[in-house]
């Protein structure tokens, strides 16, 4: 039972990462019904920039993450307007074929720049301390990122329900033309929803570079497909169901890393996907709706 | 009797040109006048038709966006080199075993997950890619991670352009039968199609089928020439390589496949000590093709040998001739 609880709490800090990456999946897809591909990529920018914030600036880490943060809104917004912008109204499959080349292209210009080979995030940015409670051993790294985490999120919830902001995001991804005809400006309200989604993102590469201690090139693939499962998992579309998905991956994956095999901590991701998606496609939190015609 | 005989001619010169083509490369090689630099991309070549003209049965014609072509492609690899490697069978057994296999394989992903439409299938068939990938990795038999090493190469010109003329002809004369207008029904309007009485799941799990399965000859014949195969060389991005060649071709070309396959070869070839480059290359073909032809370069016409039939016939009108 202690070491249960034990693999739970480590699952948690991983949980709240896959939350905030999933959060931007299911904010965008709520939005623009597309799935970006690129996320896992620009939180991989986020990573790449918060490192070169805390080595070549010295910066300490709260300013690498809201540097982090800030860069990769700007470089979300302008994704959205070169790339999906112009496919708006096209087929659902090229602006996923879109996505993909995207997320291609943030990598591959990535390990152009700066070479393959993975970076060590610097040690001194954040010194190591394990505190005793209770019996169960708890780093600093994992309150580190389950704290921020959890503010983030509580943050975007206020965004969403209670600024002008949110209200104008939620009814643009309620129905777009309705929004639309009530005088909010969609274009806009999509360019902030992928900035919000983004620093996200970024703040989530940040806390993996604090996590896993490397950061490369490549390190957006694999989080950000088991984020998008999470997104699924919860529902996508609804921020909620994101948020609850994301917790209940990183736990599972701890739990099949502790108790199982390792290498197959990837394989039991692609098969929650799998199993959601036949069983229910709508997620935990969604609603089945009828196809029109 | 005209277009009986225009259809023989047609055939005709289109066995005589292909027996050329194979002829004078046999030649080549066998008089050592084809440097093995060219011969591998040559390999190369046909392997990538075979597996974009089966990619573009699934994305262009079915309409179906699947991510997990290197999946099959791994299943018919492996399956291959168990039966030659390890098992001592001919090259034959090893290719029909490795086939089966992943048309097999197809089947099972394919009845369950082509229930789902868009994007979600696009997800499940990526993650189903990457299980079979994960899977391979975790099965001591084949060496796990590492892969096997030291296999025969009995990948030759005959099998290879053999299996490249296969794989075209069954996928065309598919295309254009009476499943290929089902087929290609689902891609217009699934909905519309079903209400006409047109089995959709039937016409798609069969469309995966034999694209998985042709996935697998390709993967059969890259196994037996390559030397080497380990498990990280079919990962999704394997899959994405073939998509931009399906994408860039044209989606529901054959025609645009093999040429889009041929140009990516090359293209490959020449940037092969610039990695990064040929992959910021291909994202950017990805997302100008996206955004200002989404049809592909070819749409879904096909470069055909009727446009020099329609010069003929017109020359022969003039001369007088019936």
């Amino acid at each position: 039972m202690h070491e249960f609880t034990q693999q739970i709490v480590n699952g948690l800090s991983l949980g709240a990462i896959y939350a905030l990456i999933a959060l931007g999946y299911t904010m965008v897809y709520g939005i623009i019904k597309l799935i970006n591909f690129a996320h896992g990529d620009i939180m991989m920018v986020g990573a790449f920039v918060g490192y070169f914030s805390l080595t070549l600036l010295g910066t300490n880490i709260f300013v690498a993450m809201v540097t982090a943060m800030l860069t990769c809104a700007v470089l979300g917004v302008l994704i959205e307007k070169i790339a999906y912008r112009p496919l708006r109204n096209s087929t659902r499959i090229a602006a996923l074929i879109t996505a993909i080349g995207v997320s291609l292209f943030l990598e591959y210009t990535v390990i152009f720049l700066l070479g393959p080979s993975q970076k060590v995030f610097p040690a001194s940015a954040f010194p190591l301390k394990a505190y005793n409670v209770g019996g169960l051993s708890i780093l600093n790294k994992d309150v580190f990122v389950f704290v921020s985490a959890v503010v983030l999120m509580l943050i975007l919830q206020y965004i969403i329900k209670w600024t002008k902001t949110g209200k104008a995001m939620r009814a643009v991804s309620l129905d777009r033309e309705a929004a639309l005809l009530m005088g909010i400006s969609v274009d806009k309200t999509i360019s902030i929803t992928f900035a919000i989604g983004s620093a996200l993102a970024a703040a989530a590469g940040v806390m993996v570079g604090v996590y896993y201690n490397t950061v490369n090139p490549l390190m957006g693939i694999i989080p950000g497909l088991k984020a998008f499962v999470a997104a699924v998992l919860g529902g996508i579309g609804i921020i909620p169901g994101a948020m609850v998905g994301g917790f209940v991956m990183g736990i599972l994956e701890t739990m099949v890393s502790g108790y199982g095999n390792s290498l197959y901590r990837d394989a039991v991701a692609f098969g929650v996907l799998i199993l959601i998606l036949l069983i229910k496609p709508s997620g935990i939190f969604g609603e089945d709706t009828g196809e029109k015609v | 009797m005209q277009m009986v005989k225009n259809r023989w001619l047609k055939i005709g010169s289109e066995v005589l040109v292909l027996a050329s083509l194979f002829t004078l490369v046999q030649y080549l090689i066998a008089a050592n006048l084809l440097s093995q630099y060219l011969q591998i991309n040559l390999t190369s070549m046909c392997i990538n038709i075979i597996l974009a003209v089966s990619l573009s049965l699934i994305n262009g014609f079915t309409g179906q966006l699947s991510l997990g072509h290197a999946g099959f492609m791994a299943v018919g690899a492996y399956v291959a080199v168990i039966m030659t490697n390890m098992l001592d069978q001919p090259f034959i057994i090893g290719i029909l075993a490795g086939c089966l296999a992943a048309a097999l394989a197809g089947f099972i992903i394919g009845v369950p997950t082509l229930r789902l439409k868009g994007d979600y299938l696009a997800i499940a068939t990526l993650a189903f890619g990457e299980i079979i990938r994960v899977t391979l990795q975790n099965i001591d038999y084949v060496n796990g991670p590492a892969g096997i090493m030291g296999i025969p190469k009995l990948t030759t010109w005959p099998w290879l352009f053999g299996g490249t003329v296969l794989t075209v002809l069954v996928i065309v004369n598919l295309v254009n039968s009476s499943y290929g207008r089902a087929i290609v029904s689902i891609r217009e309007d699934e909905i519309a199609s079903e209400l006409m009485g047109i089995n959709t799941t039937k016409y798609k799990v069969l469309a995966f089928v034999i694209g998985a399965m042709f996935a697998g000859l390709g993967g059969v014949l890259y196994a037996h020439y390559f030397y080497i195969i380990k498990p990280e060389t079919f990962n999704f991005l394997k899959s994405f390589d073939i998509l931009v060649m399906v994408v860039l071709g044209g989606l529901g070309s054959t025609t645009g496949a093999i040429i889009a396959a041929i140009f990516i070869t090359a293209i490959t070839a020449a940037l092969q000590s610039f990695p990064a480059i040929r992959m910021i290359l291909y994202a950017l073909i990805l997302i100008i093709v996206m955004i200002y032809r989404p049809q592909g370069l070819m749409g879904n016409k096909e470069l055909s040998t009727k446009i020099f039939g329609r010069i003929w016939s017109g020359r022969n009108e003039l001369n007088g001739n019936k």
